[in-house]
């Protein structure tokens, strides 16, 4: 079955009364949860605000929050709990700093200079790479004298 | 003096043209406006200052119906966009005062964006839901209760029917992990959710699977073909999308 979501390409756009039938809590959960944070002027931290409506804040509360308020429902299962899914994280991290490590002592041969704060790299794994908003360094490239982090 | 503020929807590339957006109707239902500082562009539409301000926002967002008409006209503008070009999806409720705030965001975070872009170019998101129906309670441990007192019989029954629910909910945990596993290998990246509490999503069964997936557009067909012929144990899948790329056009720190 399928729901929900764009309109399939190929196809006129849908009457914006298709819209209403998309699943409100898919919606709020994109709009709310996902998406990039930007720092507004006017921001309001939709985690931060207190007297959020409890039906909104059992799915947009992080989970350190929906402990406190006693909402334990993912801890029933082991394949969402928060354990995991750090480490999941963790082992992003450490994919990302093994790559690091291993094309900085590529680097050293050419004479490059070491730069602590350095933690990206291109590591081809371009789906789940964190962003630095930085140049990338190529070793390959070293030529190109006076590129450097900021 | 102005009365208005800029609500930023999403973020796309630099040649984003008027003939894209003019159909579209934004919160409120105002008109959408472009502001392009290459290479990227901010999607944006003009919003009563008064009614995004930091401290109505705050009630507002108390109000489901607001949230509702809010989140699902900020989705529709994100979506549109999505239909036609890559696109990163900005949190609902960004807002700026003005349009020069919104060029010097897109002028000091334009490699963000640029990357968050490249990384979903010609690629959509998927979403699925697993589902387990908690519909049938036991009976097997009828008979066995027929010789306790009321009160035990009906405690153990309740307690027969508590695990009977557990281990439904274990064998289709596992189903969803060997589902998402499969369509893992199909898809580029994936993120799983925690399940939407029934009372929003107005779902009757228990949610056992929650993710999204990053297809590039050659594995469209066989990724629902699997979802769609997906016919085993207790679980039940379902496929939405595609969606907007809420969960792969990400910045740092914001996973």
């Amino acid at each position: 079955m399928t729901v929900g979501g764009m309109p399939v390409p190929g196809r006129a756009r849908p009457p914006d009364h298709r819209q209403e039938s998309t699943n409100l809590a898919d919606i709020l959960e994109r709009v709310l949860d996902k998406g990039i944070v930007i720092a507004g002027d006017i921001r309001v931290n939709l985690l931060d605000i207190e007297l959020l409506t409890i039906k909104i804040r059992l799915l947009v509360a992080s989970v350190d929050k929906a402990r406190e308020m006693g909402i334990d429902w993912w801890e029933h299962d082991p394949t969402l709990s928060s354990g995991q899914r750090d480490l999941a994280e963790e082992n992003r991290r450490l994919r990302e700093r093994v790559g690091v490590l291993e094309a900085a002592r590529a680097g050293e041969g050419n004479g490059d200079n070491e730069d602590d704060n350095e933690d990206d790299n291109d590591d081809n794994d371009g789906s789940r790479r964190v962003l630095r908003g930085r140049e990338e360094r190529r070793p390959e490239r070293r030529e190109q004298k006076g590129r450097q982090d900021e | 003096m102005s009365d208005e503020v800029m609500y930023l929807y999403a973020v796309t590339d630099a040649d984003l043209g008027d003939a894209e957006i003019d159909d579209m109707r934004a919160v409120d239902g105002a008109a959408v406006h472009i502001i392009a500082e290459a290479p990227v562009a901010a999607v944006v539409s003009a919003v009563d200052a008064e009614r995004f301000s930091a401290s109505a926002l705050r009630r507002n967002l108390e109000n489901l119906q607001w949230l509702e008409d809010v989140a699902r006209a900020h989705n529709a503008v994100v979506s549109d966009l999505a239909h036609r070009r890559p696109v990163a999806p900005v949190r609902l409720a960004t807002v700026f005062a003005n349009t020069e705030n919104v060029r010097a965001l897109l002028r000091t975070r334009a490699q963000d964006f640029v990357a968050a872009l490249d990384r979903v170019r010609g690629r959509r998101e998927w979403a699925v839901k697993g589902f387990v129906g908690l519909t049938d309670p036991p009976s097997a441990a009828a008979g066995s209760t027929d010789t306790l007192s009321p009160g035990r019989s009906y405690l153990e029954r309740r307690r027969a029917e508590r695990d009977s629910h557990t281990r439904h909910i274990e064998e289709a945990s596992t189903e969803a992990d060997a589902i998402h596993n499969r369509l893992v290998k199909l898809t580029l990246a994936n993120r799983r959710y925690p399940p939407q509490d029934r009372r929003l999503s107005g779902y009757r069964d228990e949610m056992v699977l929650n993710a999204a997936y990053l297809l590039p557009a050659g594995a469209e067909i066989e990724f629902r073909r699997v979802v769609d012929e997906y016919h085993e144990g207790h679980l039940r899948l379902e496929l939405s999308g595609p969606w907007a790329p809420y969960s792969f056009a990400t910045l740092e720190g914001d996973q």
